[in-house]
């Protein structure tokens, strides 16, 4: 059985330590620039709070994954480079990267600290994971949101590295890495600023008949009634028409949120090192709930004991959940 | 003043699920009459479409190579089942023709063999096309998304190191891939039992927002623009920065014809005002877009000192 650590999202340092006195195995945040795919207004930490927070966590017993997870374009290398020193000097336990100029960079400079393979890489096959464990000395791959169990089980036999796997959040319908919906509606890139459909480019339109639209950078991306409750404009949750399809639908996916707490044994089981909760811009008590639950589910499928999976699965209560790729491959 | 007689043209990838009848006659066409200079074949979106361009495959690269085309074969974008690893093994495995590499499962096969480095690579900065270089590559296409200041650094870099430079200047930007396929979904069908219904849209099935916008298109397991991008009047200023090639992406109007605009634009035979009509003639009502060349959102098209 897998030792099954627990990952969870450090948005600010005041969720870190939230996170941590949970529960946490392990957090993972980033610096407050385009280094990290969560580059939202009001998250992530100073150079000093990153100092303050490792301390806090090793002191706890929990390490800190620092995320570099975007793509430097080219000119601007430097701003990545930095930040990789400055988590080393800080003493973070990994850095999650995705581009191999950041990935080459770490390896030389900092070849004491671990890399983690972040799921920006989208490496979804044996042989795109060895080339970064080969290459880089990669320790571990975040997995795409895309295997069923029986290919993570698969990939584990064939891969010289750790897994780990998202668990529960936002559902990514895109291959990570690979997406630039959102600078194609408003020119900030998701790859290279770490932006993802923009708080600062949402309005919510009110129509004469008591409809709400929800608009990115002026273009609807969804339609409610008076009687709906309106939902985010991500722009691969939205409903659009298509030429048979002139009722509108969810062309990607529905709103929707990844819950794999009852595959959870399973994936134990299948040797899935880590369980990364997703959710940096989520609120310190969402955080807390969350890890809280999913630390008493981890430890008591460690210990041999039923898992009491209704709590988990209770987290998103009142809202639509799946499992995604995880349980068929009928959803692809 | 750039030299851009010397600039090669090249024939992108088709992206959609074009009839085997489709492509021999594209191919056809294109090797007679087209001014281009490179031509990427192979599937690079679905590995389920794969099947039913094998058998013709040889016979286009012939055609194409007689009429003087070099020929390059791109491998799949996305690789995850034992169908797709085997695919990208074997086309790394290849030596008879050039290949250009989409996924690290064909960089992990092709090792430091000679390669081509493509659109779905993320070759975004001077770091990983030195990474890139050292590792057998000899020519990057740089994602479409990069503005034009990163253009220039990376193209410099690149060139530097011996390297080949390329950028889409034609056609829709592949802006997502999924492990989902959108078109069969649109159906109520799931990919494993698609029954091939992307062959119904040559040029992308339109998504329309509910107030009317078109605003993507969906390509089976792709998401593409609903925009062409249209850097023509920005070729000048990429060849300045060094870029060695241009490539045109198949769309379902007559791409020959769009070849010869670039070329002849590019050859100082054609005014960059009447180009540009002739262009739009040829494209319909298509929108154009350069926003992401120019760090604004991409589906824009900004005017330039250049532009018309």
């Amino acid at each position: 059985m897998s030792l099954a650590e627990l990952i969870c999202p450090a948005g600010t340092p005041a969720a870190l330590r939230t996170a941590v006195d949970a529960g946490a195995d392990a957090v993972y945040c980033g610096f407050q620039d385009a280094t990290n795919a969560r580059n939202f207004p009001g998250l992530n930490f100073t150079p000093d709070e990153l100092a303050e927070s490792v301390t806090y966590a090793h002191a706890k017993g929990a390490k800190v994954l620092l995320a570099l997870n975007t793509y430097p374009p080219a000119g601007r290398v430097d701003l990545w480079r930095q930040a990789a020193d400055t988590g080393a000097r800080f003493g973070v336990d990994a850095f999650i990267v995705a581009d191999m100029g950041v990935a080459d960079y770490i390896a030389r400079t900092h070849p004491g600290v671990r890399l983690h393979l972040s799921v920006q890489a989208a490496a979804s096959s044996p042989e795109a994971i060895r080339y970064y464990c080969e290459n880089f000395g990669v320790k571990r791959v975040v997995l795409p949101r895309i295997l069923t169990i029986p290919e993570i089980r698969q990939i584990r036999k064939e891969i010289p590295c750790e897994i780990e796997t998202f668990i529960f959040g936002n559902h990514g319908l895109m291959v990570e890495g690979r997406c630039s919906l959102t600078n194609y509606l408003t020119g900030q890139s998701t790859n290279l600023d770490g932006v993802c459909s923009p708080a600062s480019d949402v309005e919510y339109v009110r129509h004469d008949d008591g409809s709400m639209s929800s608009q990115l950078a002026g273009f609807t991306i969804d339609c409610f009634g008076p009687d709906e409750k309106a939902g985010y404009p991500t722009i691969c949750k939205g409903r659009y028409t298509a030429p048979h399809r002139q009722e509108g639908y969810y062309a990607f996916e529905e709103p929707i949120s990844l819950n794999l707490s009852r595959l959870l044994p399973e994936l134990i089981e299948a040797g899935v090192h880590a369980f990364k909760i997703e959710g940096r811009q989520r609120s310190k008590s969402y955080v807390r709930n969350v890890v809280k639950a999913f630390r008493a589910a981890v430890d008591d499928i460690r210990a041999g004991r039923e898992a009491n999976i209704a709590d988990l699965v209770a987290l998103t209560e009142g809202q639509k959940q799946t499992q995604g790729a995880f349980e068929t491959k009928k959803w692809r | 003043m750039a030299v851009t007689n010397m600039t090669k043209l090249t024939l992108g990838p088709i992206a959609y699920h074009w009839s085997a009848d489709r492509r021999r006659d594209f191919y056809a066409r294109i090797a007679d009459e087209a001014p281009v200079d490179e031509v990427y074949l192979g599937e690079v979106i679905c590995s389920k479409r794969a099947p039913f361009q094998e058998a013709d495959l040889p016979t286009i690269i012939e055609r194409l190579e007689r009429a003087g085309k070099r020929v390059v074969l791109s491998s799949l974008a996305e690789v995850m089942l034992t169908r797709e690893r085997k695919a990208t093994a074997d086309m790394a495995a290849m030596d008879s023709h050039e290949i250009e590499i989409n996924n690290a499962a064909g960089l992990y096969a092709r090792g430091k063999r000679p390669h081509r480095i493509g659109l779905f690579m993320n070759a975004y900065n001077e770091a990983t096309i030195k990474w890139m270089a050292d590792q057998g590559a000899t020519h990057v296409v740089l994602p479409t998304e990069l503005p034009a200041p990163a253009i220039a650094v990376a193209t410099r870099v690149a060139r530097d190191l011996g390297l080949d430079v390329e950028v889409q200047v034609f056609g829709r930007a592949s802006l997502a891939v999924s492990a989902r396929c959108y078109h069969a979904r649109a159906h109520g069908r799931t990919k494993d039992n698609c029954q091939f219904v992307c062959e119904d849209d040559a040029d992308g099935m339109p998504l329309t927002t509910s107030d009317d916008q078109p605003i993507l298109r969906v390509n089976g397991i792709q998401t593409q623009s609903e925009s062409y991008v249209d850097l023509l009047p920005e070729a000048t200023r990429l060849v300045g920065d060094g870029v060695t090639h241009l490539r045109l992406m198949p769309q379902a109007v007559d791409m020959v014809a769009v070849a010869q605009v670039f070329r002849r634009t590019l050859d100082g035979d054609h005014e960059l005002s009447e180009a540009e009509a002739e262009l739009r003639r040829i494209c319909g009502d298509t929108p154009f877009s350069n926003g992401f060349f120019y760090g604004e959102a991409g589906y824009r098209r900004i005017a330039n000192v250049n532009r018309v």
